[in-house]
């Protein structure tokens, strides 16, 4: 019998790492990711989790651990946040381009200067290249469940690729909510201990991250672009079994929430679409035909997903809780290839919001709504805008 | 001084060809890494044996053949520093001409 607890985003997240029963786990402490790896260390510490806890000394150590331990044919779980990820850098495309199936863990948290703990997704944001596939939860309960499948997607012979799930920083981190823990029993006949050929062994001794110069270099890249074609489908399976042993799903890259004959959608990434939900029944419920898309996995994108959105979509508007400086939010660039590939012509906007831990509220929400409602406006205005902004903005505007 | 035996790699020509980037060992994608521009020669009348180029050499390639100290061009990435370093000048490093074998 599965039971229900009282959890945060984090201590859900380390129940579902627990469940997954990684062999090795190698990360390194940080706001607001510590909760955690705390929790790791109490379960192996206590003898709940057979498990190899590697004490390292930073989060590049932590990342280049996990690959060792990866390519020693061990499931492996990391878990960093913020400066932690981008201290780990270097090792990111090292795992990904080796397809050692490590899972990470990211607390989504502003990157300094200025200096910030608290949430927004420029963290992530900056590795959406580095090879990692990338899922954004929205509640604790998804969270635990993402732990779970996240070891059975990366370890997928026809994946074979590190999976980064992100949990907003505070925001879903440190916030409680009652969460259903799946029965131990259930997660082992879901998720199998990992086996694979792809490892160093004294039987059958392989190279490990090899060099391939200019002749061949850009065949391996060719191959790993491709490979990601066949992940949704994978993904789908996997959602799909979950949901037939446990009762929950959700859905395949993307969520749509009251779409069908929307007027005006607004794309969201992570905890924010709760609120979003609320907004549009509360606009539902006066007659306005508004809808919300949650964006699960930006690698692979959901490309397919945002084309079949119907044709009553007027105006679509993007959440982005990050920013490339000088041009717009990532999430947005990445929607508008998708609509151009699709040659799908709405017009859409940018609504670059909660940077560092700024507050999103349901009016911001439905002053953006009701601003897409107006798709001429839209077509004709500026794309990027900033939402519940400290500054006059029209007086900034005109000097 | 037992070299290991490498296999030459397949080049692809399917995208179902191209591996993991894990293999089994001994297999070389790119000889040398492909970056070598000159390589080191022995000259044996000159060579008397002592191996300093074989402490230095950074890949460890230098290896005794059955004509005297050889050098593994498999590995070898062309550094000199076998020929700088030789006492006797037995070793003198040739430009590769065109493609490296």
């Amino acid at each position: 019998m599965s039971k229900k607890e009282f959890m945060s985003g984090d201590e859900a997240f380390a129940f579902g790492v627990k469940l997954a029963k990684p062999e090795v786990i190698a990360a390194y402490p940080i706001t607001p990711q510590t909760i955690v790896v705390e929790r790791l260390s109490d379960y192996v510490a206590d003898g709940d989790l057979d498990s190899q806890y590697i004490h390292v000394e930073s989060e590049h150590s932590a990342i280049m651990a996990a690959l060792g331990s990866s390519a020693m044919g061990a499931r492996t779980f990391t878990a960093t946040s913020s400066q932690g990820l981008l201290y780990m850098a270097e090792g990111l495309p090292y795992v990904s381009g080796s397809r050692f199936p490590v899972v990470m863990m990211n607390a989504n948290r502003a990157t300094a200067v200025p200096w910030s703990i608290y949430n927004d997704h420029n963290d992530s944001m900056m590795f959406l290249n580095s090879g990692w596939i990338q899922v954004y939860v929205e509640d604790a309960q998804e969270a635990l469940d993402m732990a779970i499948q996240a070891f059975r997607l990366a370890e997928d012979p026809r994946v074979m690729t590190p999976v980064m799930v992100n949990l907003d920083g505070f925001v879903l981190t440190h916030t409680y909510e009652l969460v259903e823990i799946p029965d131990q029993e259930l997660v082992d006949r879901f998720l199998p201990p990992y086996q694979t050929e792809h490892k160093m062994s004294l039987d059958a001794p392989k190279s490990v991250c090899i060099g391939v110069g200019p002749e061949y270099h850009m065949e391996f890249r060719y191959r790993q672009h491709h490979d990601f074609d066949h992940f949704p489908d994978v993904i789908r399976e996997i959602d799909s079994e979950y949901r037939e042993k446990f009762g929950r799903g959700y859905g395949v890259l993307s969520e749509q929430y009251r779409c069908e004959d929307a007027e005006a959608v607004l794309m969201t990434v992570g905890s924010i679409t709760g609120s979003v939900r609320e907004v549009v029944d509360d606009l539902r419920a006066e007659g306005i035909r508004v809808g919300v898309m949650k964006l699960r996995y930006l690698r692979p994108f959901p490309t397919e997903d945002i084309l079949s959105l119907p044709e009553s979509v007027k105006a679509i508007g993007v959440l982005d809780k990050n920013l490339s400086y000088g041009y717009e939010g990532t999430v947005y660039t990445n929607v508008n290839s998708a609509l151009s590939r699709g040659n799908r012509r709405i017009p859409t906007k940018d609504y670059i919001c909660g940077l560092g831990g700024r507050n999103i509220s349901k009016e911001n929400i439905r002053q953006i709504y009701l601003e897409l409602l107006n798709p001429a406006a839209i077509q004709e205005g500026e794309k990027v805008s900033f939402v519940n902004l400290h500054l006059d903005q029209e007086v900034d505007k005109n000097g | 001084m037992n070299r290991p035996s490498t296999v030459r790699y397949q080049y692809p020509k399917a995208l179902s060809e191209i591996p993991l980037p894990i293999a089994q060992a001994g297999v070389l994608i790119d000889i040398n890494s492909g970056f070598r521009t000159s390589r080191p020669v022995f000259d044996h009348e000159k060579c008397v044996g002592c191996m300093s180029c074989y402490a230095v050499c950074p890949e460890g390639t230098i290896y005794r053949g059955e004509s005297g100290l050889q050098v593994d061009y498999d590995f070898c990435k062309g550094c000199g520093i076998c020929a700088k370093e030789c006492r006797f000048k037995a070793i003198s490093m040739v430009p590769e001409e065109g493609e490296n074998e």
